[in-house]
């Protein structure tokens, strides 16, 4: 007659077992990592830890022309509906508060048809009616304390050493999570290849020392670029933040955004 | 991607009201998503139920015990799948086991799920059955039913009274184990909602607190239903004592649960932070229906005056009066919390993170998030519990 105490002993072994081999799996691992170093760090064409890449924006310069995001869809294969986007353009309408009111500014009215990839048709709002009206151009904020990369479950997002927050689209499991947390709906799950997806500063063209495509594009330097690690002596996001006073999207959440803009009215989210 | 999600997002397009974001016009968790805090509630209160009977002597409860156990078993082996049929990658599932993430609340699920189901499930319905293998294993006309039960002996045959004693003595320190687990399963299910501070309907405190109390509500709810309506089918008599206790314990969580959510909405409406217009225009418009009519009024308020009806006048209602409004109470809570979880899920993407406009959603038929596949996963729990009331005969060996 086999006693409960017998029994526990096996299952006691077998979980045992089954916990040493989980904990000494991410060992395994890191052995694995040094016996077969990462390619670019083994031939040095591109090393992460010495860059850290800014794209930043002067939103008064954005003429909203929308080539940045028509550019972006082209560079990356963003599928072509127009509810898939790494980056997209934003205009604001301010009216006026009309002579009734006390209040100093009208209804905000924001469209974005199409992402603003075929630019914007003239406001349907009559001149009259208009206090002011303004471009923002959007895209991933890099948050140094970025909601999409902790909620990972598998941590396919991940902040890369060179400041750009990436998607391992073959790791990821497509949960959707990181689209919920991120609270500047910059994320989406890509319909072809069931991963989530976001901007990556055209991570496959920085670090070939090329410009992301929206930057290459925007005819009138809305869009600023550059590496806080270049030795350059006139870097232009440096210059940017010494002469602008910048802010960032929804600051109160804690993100802590690394794009910074200049320009924007109290209206943009 | 499929022709019916393209279009469907192309007509949402056309239905789009104010200013969203341009990725917020897709739903990324549908009606699955929607099941999954559902079906883990449910488990999670009929886990309660029964821990009434073995931690704090409920005996009116006693007929639903092994029933409740059984019950709360059947839909934990569903609750992964719904979770499992909406991922982009299914094929990448165990990767949240091998390498979970552990900053993330979603990595958890996996110890979560492991440690309800076989530390404190299966353990205590082992402990609490052991004594019905053996015996079940030597008296079971059918062959094959006697390799069974002697397989779930897992070799354990001592059933001498010490050995029982220590059987029932760990079956009750589990079930005291299991109280905090059961709160701890769903109460993680509200803290992966809770804790996106992107979406303001969803990142409060109080998330985990009213799932945990909803839970309860419809878990008791299930098994309100299922008792009397099983006890039918078996052509069993059914105990009022134990009616009676289930419409009590529905009741007082109930008012928890209400005042939970009522709590959370006075605090928005009081704090009227920067989402409030948009969330009440949600609650008043989108939401309509689902909420306002079906989770306040119907599963709310309606099955709480019912309740409190029954209990006050106990003494004047009839046993099949209160019979029925048990039966209608529990059928409308449990159609309340299926709302309310409805309302999170759906409610909370229906609105962009711009808060300057709204989506729209619409249930397909077919398809991973369609309705059938969510009526197949509904069913489906119930179908595991037949099999498991066939072998664990809750209620001795004549049912």
């Amino acid at each position: 007659m086999k006693t409960r105490r017998d029994v526990l002993k096996i299952g006691g072994i077998a979980s045992v077992s089954v916990c040493v081999s989980w904990v000494l799996r991410p060992l395994a691992t890191e052995a694995e990592k040094v016996a077969n170093p990462p390619r670019s760090a083994s031939t040095g064409t591109y090393n992460p830890t010495e860059h850290q890449w800014r794209m930043v924006i002067d939103s008064e310069k954005c003429i909203g022309c929308g080539l940045c995001a028509k550019a972006c869809k082209q560079e990356n294969k963003v599928p072509p509906e127009p509810y898939y986007f790494r980056t997209w353009v934003e205009r604001y309408v301010i009216k006026t508060s009309g002579k009734a009111t006390q209040e100093l500014r009208g209804e905000t009215v924001v469209d974005s048809p199409n992402g603003g990839i075929d630019g914007f048709a003239p406001s349907s709002i009559p001149a009259e009616q208009v206090l002011r009206s303004f471009f923002v151009p959007k895209l991933c904020n890099e948050c140094d304390n970025s909601p999409c990369t902790k909620c990972c479950p598998v941590g396919a997002a991940f902040e890369s050493p060179d400041g750009v927050v990436l998607v391992d689209k073959n790791y990821c499991i497509g949960c959707g999570f990181c689209v919920q947390s991120c609270p500047y709906g910059c994320r989406f799950l890509n319909p072809i290849t069931r991963s989530a997806e976001k901007c990556t500063l055209c991570y496959h063209r920085i670090t070939k020392g090329l410009w992301p495509a929206c930057v290459e594009v925007c005819p009138t330097g809305a869009r600023i670029f550059g590496d806080l690690k270049s030795k350059t002596p006139d870097n232009p996001v440096r210059r940017f933040v010494k002469e602008k006073k910048v802010q960032v999207l929804k600051p109160y959440l804690g993100t802590n955004p690394k794009v910074f803009y200049a320009g924007l009215d109290k209206e943009v989210r | 991607m499929s022709l019916t999600v393209s279009e469907s997002l192309a007509e949402a397009l056309k239905h789009v009201q104010g200013y969203i974001y341009p990725n917020d016009l897709n739903l990324w968790w549908g009606a699955l998503v929607v099941l999954y805090p559902y079906i883990t509630g449910l488990v999670a209160g009929a886990f309660i139920l029964a821990s009434l009977v073995r931690v704090f002597h409920v005996k009116a409860l006693e007929p639903t015990y092994r029933f409740s156990l059984l019950t709360a078993l059947a839909f934990l082996l569903v609750a992964p799948l719904p979770l499992l049929f909406h991922l982009g990658h299914p094929e990448r599932c165990y990767e949240v086991l091998m390498t979970p993430h552990l900053s993330s609340p979603m990595a958890v699920f996996g110890f979560v799920y492991a440690w309800y189901l076989m530390a404190v499930l299966l353990l205590e319905l082992w402990f609490d059955y052991r004594k019905n293998f053996v015996e079940w294993a030597e008296s079971d006309p059918n062959i094959l039913r006697r390799f069974l039960y002697r397989v779930m002996t897992l070799g354990v045959t001592d059933v001498s009274e010490r050995s029982l004693q220590i059987d029932n003595r760990l079956g009750q320190t589990i079930t005291v184990v299991g109280i905090p687990s059961a709160f701890l399963l769903h109460g993680y299910v509200g803290f992966i909602f809770g804790s996106i501070k992107a979406n303001p309907w969803w990142g409060t405190v109080l998330m985990p607190i009213i799932f945990i109390f909803s839970a309860m509500v419809s878990g008791i709810a299930l098994m309100g239903l299922l008792y009397q309506t099983v006890s039918k089918l078996r052509k069993a008599p059914i105990s009022m004592d134990c009616v009676d206790a289930i419409t009590q314990c529905l009741f007082f969580a109930m008012i928890l649960d209400s005042a939970l959510e009522a709590l959370d909405w006075i605090h928005r409406l009081y704090e009227a932070e920067e989402s409030i217009d948009v969330l009440v225009l949600l609650a008043a418009g989108k939401l309509f229906y689902s909420f306002l009519l079906i989770q306040v009024l119907a599963g709310t308020l309606a099955p709480l005056v019912l309740l409190a009806v029954t209990i006050i006048f106990s003494n004047r209602l009839s046993n099949g009066l209160r019979r029925v409004l048990n039966l209608v109470s529990c059928l409308l809570v449990l159609v309340g919390v299926f709302a309310m979880r409805w309302n999170v899920v759906i409610g909370g993407q229906l609105f962009s993170k711009s808060l300057r406009g709204f989506t729209t959603y619409k249930l397909g038929l077919i398809g991973n998030e369609g309705l059938l596949m969510a009526l197949a996963l509904m069913i489906l729990p119930f179908i595991i519990l037949g099999v498991l009331v066939f072998i664990f005969r809750p209620w001795g060996r004549k049912t």
